[in-house]
């Protein structure tokens, strides 16, 4: 029993878990399972994974063997930092008695996990669908707004999950069969097709808006729980697929780039933190295409990282709005008086998304910074100068919007006269935790040699070198002066209420405008054709009818001598046919 | 075979012959008993004996030997054997299991739909048609074959009639039947006799031998062909033959609904294999034309017209007897392809078919017990009041349509395969258009089962009301059966390949 639980995908627990949750009417029991599947799935990788990659539970289907668990050092971080996530989800959903929630969670932590263990592109193909159906029962707990939101979420993901099954079976065939999800690269068979569905899952620049358009419409625990996997998968499968694969390392840049100027002039701090995802994931997408083991240990490190600043921010603002009812920068202000914890792990997970020195992002995007260096310097050639310089852009700005931005409007800023409670202390225990993990992660003293020991490349690499430190301050310190001045001069785009639409301008207005047109045009049409076809269809299905219907010609019941007749002619073609045949 | 050893040894030399006496002798037992609950215990005591004997024939021959059983000691040709192989002994344990689940899951419902002092005759035909239907398929006899036609035919047109009391136009439904069935009999007889004729013998596997050894015979041997594939199409339900049985099916009690369409055509069709393959040859090339043409291409005919014709039906019994001449046809569409792989397709939903049926009509006859649901239009909400049955059937109706990870697609799909593979596209379209059909006539019901909402009696919405368990516990056995089957079908496959390898045996080895 415990040898055949080394064989199985830790991502299954939470899969039977989530099950039993949506059969369980008892909260407590279900609020258990949401905080003790993670810690046992945890407790389960650190059974099966030794040094060695381990490869088991192939099944196989048809002709087809599917390898549902395979955990490398590549996986493996990736395998714990979900299993830490959903902990700290839990946590932080203690107080809600939902049980779709619940269940779909676990279902959706469970197939992002399941999605980062197994060993082929059919598998991943499989968890890839299950996350995208499973979180969006997440978008649509949100109430107003969400659904239609839900239902944009679920068709671009199933278009990528549709995407990734053909790339899949394009390369799998060209291999005679072979699904395993090694390294791909863009010029395999199929690799382009794979790289765009990884593409759409990860948001990247035009395929970014699902990001933006669902978290923030999500409920309050819903968006938190989603920002910490469906991308991170996509990563994961990236980092598996397509390290060291040029044409990222532009993309990723553009990545971190382009959403600081949408966040800054965002209203909605929720889709502030959505924009600041994108541009997170921009330093990994870039990192991935730099491909050296210094920049994918920085990739690995940062999804590390990431998960727990960017759980903690979209936490902060989640217990901001569960207390005002609202996360609009416009309506907020002021807050830190009456929620005080709340402001300072905000606060915490500012610091650390902007990477200042001592807080986790300092540690790992330095890494990745340092290899778009390296890399720049090996090739001297512009476009990676340019590169870097746009990182570093992004990285200033990453201060001005989730740094500045998010904490400023929210708990300072003009009061906005509201008075209200403290987070619950479930919320304030889950932020609590994230706070710490970002300052132990990035702690000199042991703290990110730990970090450093669980990526997957060894690696000798300081962070807390003095030039280092030193220029970080310097940039971080411009972006502080700068918002202040832009501030001071009341140039500084005042916060507004309206929805930004970025490129899903595209498909939610010019779109939508092309399919109402054809829509009117086609039922011109219709109306015509069908005046028509209704006339043959109903003729024709009368006729079926008079035939076929109980009081039709076939059904009357036959008279036993009509039946004794037609055996008789039966037996009559019968004989004919014996007789052709036997002559 | 360890499991063989749990069974006693004279049962390993008699089990064929103890498998049908049994029913026989305690049908006459039970026709004078004077209580209905003995007499159910009795024929769910006896069915259940029937079934374990018919397990220990399968696992007997599972290597492909076969029993040979001289009854009374008197060899053949002059006595009457009995004959088990890969062909006939998975049919036995059909017979058996279906007979015991359905005495189980009558309990119930004979209360509700028999008169009290017909249910003792009830139940002694029961376990009389269960005798003759068992008979019928062990028997290598040709002869006896008829006999025990006979023996099952008159005792079900009786157990059709008993539905009389629930429903009057039983009476005209049994009657059909019973001028149809004599009529196909009488067919089957005559061809015999002209089979007699020609070899002198009326032990199958002689007649085989002589037939083979005479290149097909001369026209009377052909004349004989004509007669028993007419006689049993009858029978089995072939398209143009199949009049009697959408009344017979939904008029007689539900247990005798169940019992007839698991099992009655199933033999049936099982003595079509056995004649036209082993008895007389495809090399013969009347034969050859005959299930080339007439087998497949009724099939094929039956499968479009009888789903559409369960389309537009309102009685949800007619609705499925429709739909069971159109799986026929699925069968004989296998048996007319002639290729192994076909054979093991028809063989395989022949079986499906029988569990998949089985457990749509357990959950027709739950239904009309608690509400007495008979017309479509009755389905209106029952997915609330009565959730477990309706559970049941929307799995069974899934399988009907061959869903994946059911019953029904594994055999459906065999048999698209098999069809490919004789190069019979027409046939995979047909196979195509017919599941669509099918998706029709259950969709339609499902539809209204989960989509609508239940009636309302006096202004309140009535009540949930759940089958008894009895009834509950075989149908569900059914369906978890047909998902299993779906899951993994080698136990399935492995027999109906042991099966086809009896039917040619040349060609067996070689086959996919």
């Amino acid at each position: 029993m415990a040898d055949l639980l080394l064989h199985l995908n830790p991502g299954f627990y939470f899969i039977f878990a989530g099950i039993l949750c949506a059969l369980l009417p008892v909260n407590i029991v279900r609020k258990s399972l949401l905080v003790l599947t993670p810690v046992f799935a945890a407790f389960m990788i650190f059974q099966i994974y030794g040094a060695q990659e381990v490869i088991s539970g192939v099944i196989s289907v048809g002709p087809q063997e599917l390898i549902t668990l395979r955990i490398d050092r590549l996986s493996m971080v990736w395998g714990y930092i979900f299993c830490l996530a959903g902990v700290l989800n839990g946590i932080y959903g203690f107080h809600e008695r939902c049980r779709i929630t619940d269940s779909s969670a676990l279902i959706y932590m469970g197939a992002a996990v399941c999605g980062v263990f197994v060993g082929d592109l059919l598998s991943l193909f499989i968890f890839w669908e299950l996350a995208a159906i499973s979180s969006v029962m997440l978008v649509w707990m949100g109430g107003e707004g969400a659904y239609k939101a839900g239902i944009r979420y679920l068709a671009i993901h199933v278009l990528s999950g549709v995407l990734l099954l053909a790339g899949a079976v394009i390369y799998g065939q060209s291999n005679g069969g072979d699904y395993t999800f090694g390294n791909i690269g863009i010029d395999a068979p199929g690799g382009k097709l794979m790289l765009i569905a990884m593409g759409i899952k990860c948001g990247f620049p035009l395929l970014h808006n699902w990001i933006q358009d669902a978290y923030p419409k999500a409920s309050i625990t819903g968006t938190v729980i989603l920002s910490a996997f469906t991308t991170k998968l996509a990563l994961y499968a990236l980092a598996r697929g397509y390290a060291g694969t040029d044409i990222l390392i532009y993309i990723g840049a553009l990545m971190t780039v382009f959403p600081v100027f949408f966040a800054v002039i965002e209203n909605d701090l929720r889709r502030v933190l959505s924009y600041s995802l994108n541009n997170q994931l921009g330093f990994m997408v870039c990192g991935i295409g730099i491909g050296t083991p210094l920049a994918m240990n920085g990739v690995a490190g940062h999804v590390v990282a990431d998960v727990v600043f960017k759980g903690l921010l979209f936490m902060s603002m989640g217990a901001v709005m569960l207390r005002t009812g609202t996360a609009k920068a416009s309506e907020l202000g002021g807050l830190f008086r009456s929620m005080p914890y709340t402001t300072v792990f905000c606060l915490i997970g500012a610091g650390s998304i902007a990477a200042f020195p001592l807080l986790s992002a300092f540690v790992t995007k330095s890494m990745i910074i340092s290899a778009a260096l390296y890399s720049a310097e090996n090739s001297h050639a512009i476009k990676d100068w340019i590169v870097l310089a746009m990182l570093l852009f992004a990285s200033a700005g990453v201060m001005e919007h989730s740094g500045i931005k998010v904490p400023y409007f929210t708990f300072f800023a003009h009061d906005s006269g509201r008075r209200v409670e403290e987070a619950p202390w479930n919320m304030l225990v889950a932020m609590g935790l994230a706070s710490l993990l970002c300052i132990f992660f990035a702690f000199p003293w042991g703290g990110y040699q730990f970090l450093y020991s669980l990526l997957p490349y060894d690696v000798k690499y300081h962070p807390y070198t003095g030039d280092h430190v030193v220029f970080q301050l310097q940039l971080l310190f411009a972006a502080m002066l700068a918002f202040a001045f832009l501030k001071r001069i009341g140039a500084y785009p005042h916060e507004r209420r309206a929805e930004i639409l970025d490129f899903d301008w595209t498909y939610r207005k010019l779109g939508l405008g092309i399919v109402h047109w054809m829509s009117e045009m086609w039922t011109r049409l219709s109306v015509n054709i069908s005046r028509v076809s209704m006339r043959l269809i109903k003729g024709t299905g009368q006729k079926f009818y008079h035939i076929f219907s109980p009081a039709g010609t076939m059904s009357q019941s036959t008279p036993s001598g009509f039946a004794a007749v037609l055996t008789a002619g039966m037996l009559v073609v019968t004989l004919i046919f014996i007789y052709i045949g036997a002559s | 075979m360890s499991l063989i050893s749990f069974f006693p040894d004279w049962m390993l030399t008699h089990g064929a012959a103890f498998l049908v006496v049994v029913p026989l002798i305690a049908g006459a037992i039970a026709a004078i008993l004077p209580k209905r609950q003995i007499a159910a215990a009795l024929t769910v005591a006896v069915s259940f004996i029937c079934m374990l004997t018919s397990l220990l024939l399968v696992l007997q021959i599972i290597d492909g030997q076969t029993i040979n059983y001289a009854l009374g000691g008197w060899d053949a040709p002059h006595g009457i054997a009995y004959v088990v192989d890969g062909l006939n002994a998975p049919i036995l344990f059909l017979i058996s299991a279906i007979g015991f689940l359905v005495s189980v899951y009558g309990m119930p419902t004979i209360i509700a739909e028999v008169e009290p002092k017909k249910r003792a005759p009830f139940y002694a035909a029961f376990l009389i048609c269960l005798a003759g239907l068992l008979g019928m398929v062990v028997t290598g006899d040709a002869f006896n074959v008829f006999v025990f036609l006979e023996v099952s035919s008159i005792s079900t047109y009786s157990l059709v009639a008993m539905g009389a009391s629930r429903d009057r136009r039983a009476l005209t439904a049994a009657y059909n039947y019973l001028i149809m069935g004599s009529i196909g009999a009488t067919f089957f007889v005559i061809g015999l006799g002209f089979l007699y004729m020609e070899t002198g013998t009326l032990n199958m596997a002689d007649m085989a031998v002589i037939l083979r050894e005479m290149e097909g015979g001369s026209r009377v041997s052909e004349i004989a062909f004509g007669f028993i594939i007419v006689g049993l199409g009858l029978k089995l339900a072939m398209f143009p033959l199949h009049t009697w049985l959408p009344g017979a099916y939904a008029h007689s009690p539900s247990m005798v609904t169940v019992f007839l369409a698991s099992t009655a055509t199933k033999a049936a069709l099982y003595l079509l294999l056995r004649f036209v393959f082993t008895i007389f040859d495809v090399s013969f090339n009347y034969v050859f034309d005959v299930e080339i043409y007439l087998l497949a291409g009724l099939g094929m005919v039956g499968m479009i017209l009888g789903s559409l014709q369960a389309i537009f039906q309102t009685d949800i019994r007619r609705v499925l007897a429709y739909s069971s001449v159109a799986q026929v046809g699925y069968m004989l569409l296998g048996v007319g392809l002639g290729t192994a792989a076909g054979l093991t397709a028809g063989y395989l939903h022949l079986m499906n078919h029988a569990v998949i049926k089985g457990a749509l009509f357990m959950a027709l006859g739950a239904f009309w017990y608690r509400y007495g649901i008979t017309r479509v239009t009755d389905f209106n909400g029952l997915s609330k009041s009565m959730p477990w049955t309706m559970g049941a059937f929307t799995l069974g109706g899934l399988s009907l349509i061959g869903v994946p990870f059911t019953a029904g697609f594994t055999s459906k799909f065999r048999l698209v395969e098999a069809a490919f593979l004789k190069g019979w596209w027409w046939a995979v379209a047909i196979i195509v258009v017919s599941s669509v059909l099918a998706i029709i006539y259950i969709g339609r019901l499902l539809l209204a089962a989960y989509f609508q909402s239940p009636p309302e009696v006096n202004g309140h919405v009535v009540a949930k009301n759940e089958a008894p368990l009895l009834m509950l516990i075989p149908m569900w056995f059914l369906v978890l059966l047909s998902i299993a089957i779906g899951i993994n079908a080698d136990i399935m496959v492995d027999l109906a390949e042991g099966a086809a390898s009896v039917l040619l045996p040349i060609s067996a080895g070689a086959t996919p």
